[in-house]
């Protein structure tokens, strides 16, 4: 601002008045601490003027304290926010940073460049604009390099900035400045990066940062900050896209008005406008652009307004309002991409809730098709997903969202998982296209439903699900529930756990995935037993809540009893009725539920079963005395 | 086509954000502190909602050490704003007579403003807590997500946070959890600044330079705004022309020696004069690392 501050002193008016054109540009660094990525932040901001006197003696004391510069200004000392990681001297989160020139404010997502953190670059390229790669002048193109240029590419960032730093410890060889370029143009293409700008810097000297080098006569520019100011922004090539407005909130403060608020993805929107709105696929016209500083003519994608509509349609937030001629598509099933965010790892066919634009559905894993090494870009086979991984999947939703692919649109074909347990976000996906599977398979009404079957039997279908460790005495007690309701002439089926193994699961063994999987099967099965009108009961172990509860959701209120078998696992371990636990502690039996594989007991049972304290006899009657007083049946 | 502005893609950012609160959560508040952010995050509200007025109301977490002018904007916000104003003074505090010239400025803090938080929002059962707080004014909080999660005792854990993705914000929680919501993240105090020039916000006039009584204690100009300022041995209190960068409570923030009575010559002093925002308030000098681990007691 240096060049500027005259005006500024001179006269703030026309300076102001200069400041109200500035647009905004998000970007993202990908590199590691070596490649002296946090140093480029550090001279950007210090080259835009942007530190302050107090911030300058900060940073001075602490370089001389802690610096890896010999006592220089280390500009990598700026961007390190957290005290723990200052102490560690790396970076290990997503930090944001801002500076402003005359033309634009810029928004820096900092994310460090480390193998195991594919899960923070990808956060911080989710909202830029642009990404700046740097690379080590004296290494090339690194297996790394390889690998955030893949991502950035995955995220859908059409600008790159090949930064090529440390050219002052190669001498400003403009030999290698090429062959690096040579290096990567082909791997760029490959992957479908085409705008790449190729840049021989120096963050330490400051060269090509804000201006032509003169020690490097052989470029001709622009240097950083000038690319930086020119490039297009991502908000402007939305505009040219198709209008989408995901409606995030229904604005009713009076029965005279009924707005639709929401942020324009994409597109524009001018008073008038024919809309469609997904999924219902209803038709209007747009009446009003509302807005606290009056109403608009137009409005374009990057604004957050309110619109009014012609016509009395139903809207609720999650819809997307889109120009009538080109809406969204409808599906609920989709070929994605997803990236794994958390430690626990991504199971195939577990249930998680999906977040898209402001709709939040169920969304299950179905095949993962194969996992992506992001290092080589080969596929391979997958069952699971860990923390950091890549993988290509079928998703099935609860029901129809409106989306575009990804690649069309970044804002209407993004979402995030999230564990229905934990409530963490877990996955970030991005949508390919829709499988067509969905739509040739239809719900077939029948006319004898459940209610013509629950008629004929005289009682209420549901299902007891026994869940506890292995030995814990589900089966015994299953067992004796079920002798007593067929003497109740209640129409029941038992659904075993060794049993169903061999048959309908026989092709399913013990490792995480696969447990979700048998569940999941026994739930369905359950599901149609209880359409049947018949008393289920499932005697699984089902170490996992989540199965559980998805069981759960699949039936009706007061349908599901979820039993706690309660014996400790010592217990369960001492009686060891199948001697599974003795060969388990051997080491002969892998993934045994409480020896080498959890078992997450039931937060709120309908029905606690304490083995320690009953004896078989007598908790089948506890059972049957709350099914009782819960009317499924009429008399123990 | 027409190309937006920096201002008015941050401007529909804390919008989105805002609208996004409402439909998640349960009883969201905002945190008004009665400062610059604070105002321009009210004013944001009223746009996110129009024309209805926003549907939460606001909060002050009262400490009874703020200037003077301070208190007549919040009666003034409380009349025009069509928002009830909550407003919360820790018992305890009050009882003790906790303040910052016998207890320290950490203790003061603390108990005042960490505790007195947590107890107000304890009290009405807020679960989402909106706050004026900016990535630009600290390095702890250039890493704090827009929804930052604290457990049910407040704490903030900077080791588990959610990854925010896209626009995509994920508000679910379990009972007895609550967010702190920062909608005005990505805004600088340039920004905040150009703002309310802008759009013509009103605010506290100690912002503005005019003739105050002030003493200098250890390099800051502290300004003597009422009776209860007591006055060390040969301390006088002097007429100066001066203004405040940032407002707290009224012995803990500095003023500075200033002529800028305009917005336009705030902007100019603010782009010229190089010493960030923070350094005019006491409780950042505490210790290097001090405002990360406020909030991880549950500090704003």
């Amino acid at each position: 601002m240096a060049h500027v501050s005259d005006l500024i002193a001179s006269d703030i008016g026309a300076y102001l008045k200069s400041q109200e054109k500035k647009q905004l540009l998000r970007f993202i660094t990908c590199g590691s601490v070596d490649d002296g990525k946090s140093s480029l932040i550090g001279r950007l901001l210090f080259e835009s003027k942007l530190l302050f006197e107090d911030q300058l003696a900060t940073l001075a004391s602490d370089s001389k304290r802690i610096g890896t510069t010999g006592g220089d200004l280390d500009f990598a000392l700026l961007l390190d926010g957290l005290s723990a990681e200052r102490e560690q001297g790396i970076t290990i989160d997503v930090a944001y940073r801002f500076f402003s020139t005359e033309r634009r404010k810029f928004i820096v997502a900092d994310t460090p460049g480390h193998e195991q953190y594919t899960r923070n670059m990808v956060t911080g390229a989710s909202t830029a604009d642009l990404a700046i790669i740097l690379i080590d002048a004296r290494k090339g193109v690194l297996t790394q390099t390889r690998r955030h240029s893949y991502l950035v590419s995955l995220l859908g960032i059409r600008h790159i900035a090949l930064a090529i730093n440390k050219m002052d410890l190669v001498g400003y060889s403009e030999e290698r400045f090429n062959e690096i370029r040579e290096q990567f143009r082909p791997f760029a293409e490959q992957i479908g990066l085409h705008e790449v700008s190729y840049l021989p810097i120096s963050a330490l000297q400051g060269a090509n940062i804000t201006r032509v080098s003169e020690r490097t006569p052989w470029f001709h520019g622009p240097a950083l900050m000038q690319y930086l100011e020119t490039v297009e922004v991502d908000e402007q090539r939305m505009q040219r896209a198709p209008f989408r407005l995901p409606v995030q909130w229904v604005n009713r403060p009076n029965l005279d008005f009924r707005g639709f608020s929401g942020l324009i993805a994409s597109g524009v929107v001018r008073q008038g406008a024919r809309v469609r709105v997904s999924p219902a696929g209803t038709h209007s016209t747009v009446a009003r652009i509302v807005t606290a500083d009056g109403d608009l003519e137009q409005a374009v994608a990057g604004q957050s307004v309110t619109l009014t509509l012609g016509d009395e349609i139903d809207v609720s937030r999650g819809d997307v309002i889109s120009a009538a001629e080109s809406p969204p598509e409808v599906a609920d099933q989709f070929e994605a991409t997803l990236v794994w965010m958390h430690e626990q790892p991504l199971l195939r066919g577990r249930s998680y809730l999906m977040k898209i634009g402001a709709k939040t559905v169920a969304a299950t894993v179905l095949p993962l098709k194969y996992k992506i090494n992001v290092n080589t870009l080969e596929q391979l086979a997958a069952t699971r997903l860990e923390l950091n991984e890549i993988g290509v999947c079928v998703l099935e939703l609860d029901r129809p969202v409106a989306f575009d692919p990804y690649e069309n649109n970044r804002e209407t074909g993004a979402f995030i998982l999230i564990d229905r347990l934990t409530n963490n976000t877990v996955g970030a996906g991005m949508l390919r296209f829709a499988l067509r599977r969905s739509q040739n398979v239809h719900w077939q009404a029948l006319d004898v439903n459940k209610q013509a079957h629950t008629l004929l039997n005289g009682h209420k279908p549901c299902v007891l699900w026994f869940t506890g460790y292995s030995g814990a005495g589900k089966s015994t007690i299953a067992n004796l529930v079920e002798k007593r309701l067929h003497a109740l002439a209640q129409h029941t089926y038992l659904l075993d756990g060794d049993n169903v193994r061999h048959g309908l699961n026989r092709d399913l063994g013990f490792t995480d995935v696969d447990r979700v999987e048998n569940i999941r099967r026994v739930a369905e099965v359950s599901k149609l037993m209880v359409d049947a009108g018949l008393i289920v009961l499932v005697s699984f172990i089902s170490p996992f809540r989540s199965e559980r509860r998805m069981a759960r959701n699949l039936l009706q209120a007061g349908e599901f009893l979820e039993i706690f078998v309660d014996t400790p696992l010592a217990a369960a371990e001492l009686r060891d009725v199948k001697g599974l636990y003795k060969k388990a502690r051997q080491g002969q039996l892998k993934n045994f539920t409480g020896i080498d594989s959890p078992y997450e007991p039931p937060e709120n049972p309908e029905i606690r079963i304490d083995t320690t304290q009953l004896s078989a006899e007598q908790a089948a009657l506890q059972i049957l005395g709350e099914m009782q007083r819960r009317g499924l049946i009429e008399t123990v | 086509m027409s190309t937006l502005t920096h201002l008015q893609r941050l401007e529909a950012e804390s919008i989105h954000i805002m609208r996004e609160v409402l439909a998640e959560a349960d009883k969201p508040v905002m945190l008004y502190s009665i400062g610059k952010d604070s105002a321009v995050m009210l004013h944001l509200a009223k746009k996110a909602f129009y024309p209805a007025p926003p549907p939460f109301p606001l909060l002050h977490v009262d400490t009874t050490w703020k200037f003077r002018d301070m208190y007549a904007m919040r009666e003034r916000v409380a009349r025009e704003s069509g928002m009830t104003l909550l407003v919360h003074q820790n018992p305890e505090a009050l009882a003790l007579g906790i303040n910052p010239f016998t207890h320290g400025s950490a203790v003061h803090t603390d108990v005042w403003k960490t505790q007195g938080l947590k107890q107000a929002l304890d009290k009405y059962g807020f679960d989402v807590a909106f706050g004026g707080g900016r990535r630009d004014e600290e390095k702890s909080r250039a890493k704090e997500r827009v929804f930052s999660f604290r457990s049910a005792h407040h704490h903030w854990d900077p080791k588990s946070q959610r990854p925010e993705l896209w626009h995509l914000y994920n508000a679910r929680k379990h009972k007895g959890e609550s967010i702190r919501v920062f909608p005005i993240s990505n805004w600088t105090e340039l920004d905040v600044w150009q703002y309310i020039y802008l759009q013509d916000i009103p605010i506290v006039p100690l912002y503005f330079a005019r003739e105050r009584p002030v003493v200098e204690r250890e390099g800051t100009l502290i300004m003597v705004d009422d009776e209860r300022m007591p006055l060390r041995p040969g301390e006088k209190p002097l007429m100066r022309k001066v203004r405040f960068r940032t407002l707290g409570c009224y012995p803990l923030t500095g003023a500075i020696a200033s002529e800028a009575d305009t917005l336009p010559a705030i902007i100019q002093e603010m782009l010229l004069t190089r010493t960030s925002e923070r350094q005019g308030r006491v409780i950042d000098h505490d210790a290097s690392a001090s405002m990360e681990r406020k909030k991880q007691e549950g500090y704003f």
